[in-house]
């Protein structure tokens, strides 16, 4: 199952995905993808950089599905939120825009 | 209200610059993320799911309009506009900045706040009756022992560093509205053999993953005493508790495994030990203290005012508002008001800004500027005169926060959840919110009447839900959500820990099994009977049939 390195940003939490540049994106769809343990242990020496450089924090890689049109979708409810950037309420007073 | 004097200023300033200047290396790398995490954990700062989230304590759930205002202004400054009044009487905050933090803190130095303890293997913010002073039920206001103990437990060097977090609440009523057997200690205050006020001490309750009530480790305890008495028990916790087992680190574990007989030997013989005049409090620094929670000057009125009557004739929304969240007041001629935040479609707990500071406003015009916050995540004006309910509910409807509905199913404990939490499994917010839809008609609440249900979205139950006479907690089970139903807890003088009555459901049926509890107490319910007192009855198989045999 192909994997991707997520993080959150030192400054303020936002929630990044590493490319395959060593860059961080906020959109998951432009996240590097690996596929097997050495590509995901790869991914995360990349990111260590961001860590040393105190650019991300929490740092860890995790499972997602490549659909049949190419985009990605994380496995667990929780990074699907995750990768949403924000809560799953429906419309609301403060609801977070998409 | 407890007023900083010199000392509590100066203190809270330094610990604002220490932690500006702990950010400071950390942006700068001089501290790395191990280093620095536990120190902002020392300062309620959390990384969950899409932010930072900060959690403010308000001691005892006690506050004044301009803190009120001050955390409006927090929210819209530095946040996304609102923030979310917690079980532990707390507020947090979802989307703040690291950056922006010392800043924070500033803002809430100025009115007297902080986040000192609100995280962390220490004592943690304590908890009370919110209509303390106000309770026609009440022996002795705890305001003033919660404030002791917050003293006392502020940066105590020797429980700085305890095996786990610890938690505790104190009431002086009648009826215990602070959920006292669920805490790591719960003190009650009770009358004694001669009279006189002192305490009884409960010791081991707690929720989490391993739900414990509380047991009475001392049925009287002379109030003077109360500070060596608890630092005997933190002390025999602090030697004695495990520090191997993240999940096994809780009092409660200590008190369970050791039994509750061998447990009070080691703090009896702590105690006996202990150069009480040493720790105790002095009676006139009591009394200094005391006198900062001297109760606002309340002349009787009239009881009854035409007004109010009248409109509760004529207008059947007040009339419901009015007989659910108007509570009687010991001094004839007033009230306690909830100002629920369980309006159907809105997150169970959360305030926008704009509400707080209207909140802050009423507190102002008819509440005798007290405001304090329920562990059931809802607001209280303790003292309203009764000839001003009328006004105050008008001002309340036009700001959306007229909801009637305390105690009443729809007044949902609700955790935030997988949609904020690190910690969370299940979604909590979105299933409370479905469950209030489908309530949403205030007869149908009125006929069932008074009933917990309180939801957490993971095992360490920030929700309560053990303690819910219906109680709901979301797993992950091979990544889907799914939500087991306990029934039959209680979180007040008869406490008790909720039945797991069978598998757990897929959201979209958790409004229905509701539902189908809800008609099955209204079945076997006997005249006049809560849903506890059918549950103790009747047992956990008509319930089970129910929801599990037409599957």
């Amino acid at each position: 199952m192909p994997s991707v390195v997520t993080a959150n940003r030192l400054t303020d939490g936002i929630v990044f995905y590493l490319t395959s540049s060593g860059g961080w994106t906020e959109d998951i769809a432009n996240a590097a993808r690996a596929e097997t343990k050495d590509e995901i242990e790869a991914l995360e020496a990349k990111a260590e950089v961001s860590v040393r450089n105190q650019f991300v924090i929490s740092v860890y890689a995790m499972p997602v599905e490549v659909k049949d049109d190419g985009s990605v979708d994380p496995i667990s409810v929780r990074e699907r939120i995750r990768a949403s950037h924000r809560t799953t309420l429906t419309k609301d007073w403060y609801d977070v825009p998409l | 209200m407890y007023r900083y004097d010199e000392f509590d200023h100066a203190f809270v300033k330094e610990r604002v610059s220490e932690f500006r200047d702990q950010v400071e290396r950390r942006l700068s790398g001089a501290l790395t993320e191990e280093e620095f995490r536990p120190l902002r954990l020392r300062n309620g700062l959390y990384l969950q799911l899409h932010a930072y989230m900060l959690r403010v304590a308000i001691p005892y759930g006690v506050l004044s309009p301009r803190q009120l205002r001050q955390l409006a202004l927090i929210g819209r400054k530095w946040d996304r506009g609102y923030g979310h009044f917690t079980t532990r009487q707390n507020l947090q905050f979802n989307w703040v900045r690291l950056v922006d933090i010392p800043d924070v803190l500033a803002a809430l130095a100025e009115v007297e706040m902080h986040c000192i303890q609100t995280s962390g293997n220490c004592v943690r913010n304590v908890t009370s009756d919110p209509y303390a002073a106000a309770a026609v039920d009440e022996l002795e206001d705890p305001r003033p022992w919660c404030e002791i103990l917050r003293q006392w437990s502020t940066l105590h060097p020797e429980f700085n560093w305890l095996p786990r977090k610890f938690k505790i609440a104190v009431s002086g009523a009648v009826e215990d509205r602070a959920a006292t057997a669920f805490h790591d200690i719960g003190l009650r205050i009770v009358r004694g053999p001669d009279g006189e006020n002192g305490f009884r001490v409960l010791v081991g309750g707690g929720m989490g993953r391993t739900p414990y009530v509380g047991q009475v480790i001392r049925e009287f305890l002379p109030k003077e005493h109360i500070l060596s008495y608890v630092e005997s028990i933190l002390r025999v916790y602090n030697l004695l508790g495990r520090r191997d087992n993240l999940y096994k680190a809780r009092i409660k574990i200590l008190v369970n495994e050791l039994g509750l007989e061998k447990f009070r030997e080691a703090v009896e013989a702590d105690w006996e030990a202990t150069y009480k005049a040493a720790i105790d409090l002095p009676d006139d620094e009591r009394h200094r203290i005391e006198s900062y929670f001297t109760p606002p000057e309340l002349p009787e009125r009239d009881a009854r005012d035409e007004a109010l009557a009248a409109r509760r004739e004529s207008d059947p929304a007040f009339a419901n508002w009015y007989r659910n969240n108007v509570l009687t007041h010991r001094v004839p001629g007033y009230a306690s008001v909830v100002i629920s935040l369980k309006e159907p479609g809105r997150t169970p707990g959360d305030a926008s800004s704009d509400t707080m500071d209207v909140i802050a406003d009423l507190a102002e015009r008819f509440g005798h500027d007290e405001v304090r916050v329920n562990y059931t995540q809802n607001l209280v004006l303790p003292h309203v005169v009764r000839a001003d309910i009328v006004a105050l509910y008008d001002a309340l409807v036009d700001t959306g926060i007229a909801t009637g509905n305390n105690e009443l199913l729809g007044d949902m404990i609700c955790c935030p959840g997988l949609d904020y939490c690190n910690l969370a499994n299940a979604r909590s917010i979105p299933i409370a919110k479905e469950i209030a839809k489908r309530f949403e008609d205030p007869a149908r609440q009125d006929l069932i009447g008074k009933l917990r249900l309180n939801m957490s979205g993971c095992i360490n139950a920030c929700g309560h839900h053990h303690a819910g006479n219906i109680g709901i907690l979301g797993v992950d089970k091979k990544g889907t959500e799914l939500y087991q139903i306990t029934l039959g807890g209680s979180p007040k003088d008869d406490a008790a820990v909720g039945t797991i009555v069978g598998p757990g459901f897929r959201a979209e049926k958790v409004p229905d099994v509701i539902d189908t509890i809800v008609d099955t107490y209204i079945a076997n319910r006997h005249e006049g009977e809560s849903f506890l007192e059918t549950w103790r009855r009747v047992g956990v198989a008509p319930f089970k049939e129910a929801l599990y045999d037409a599957r």
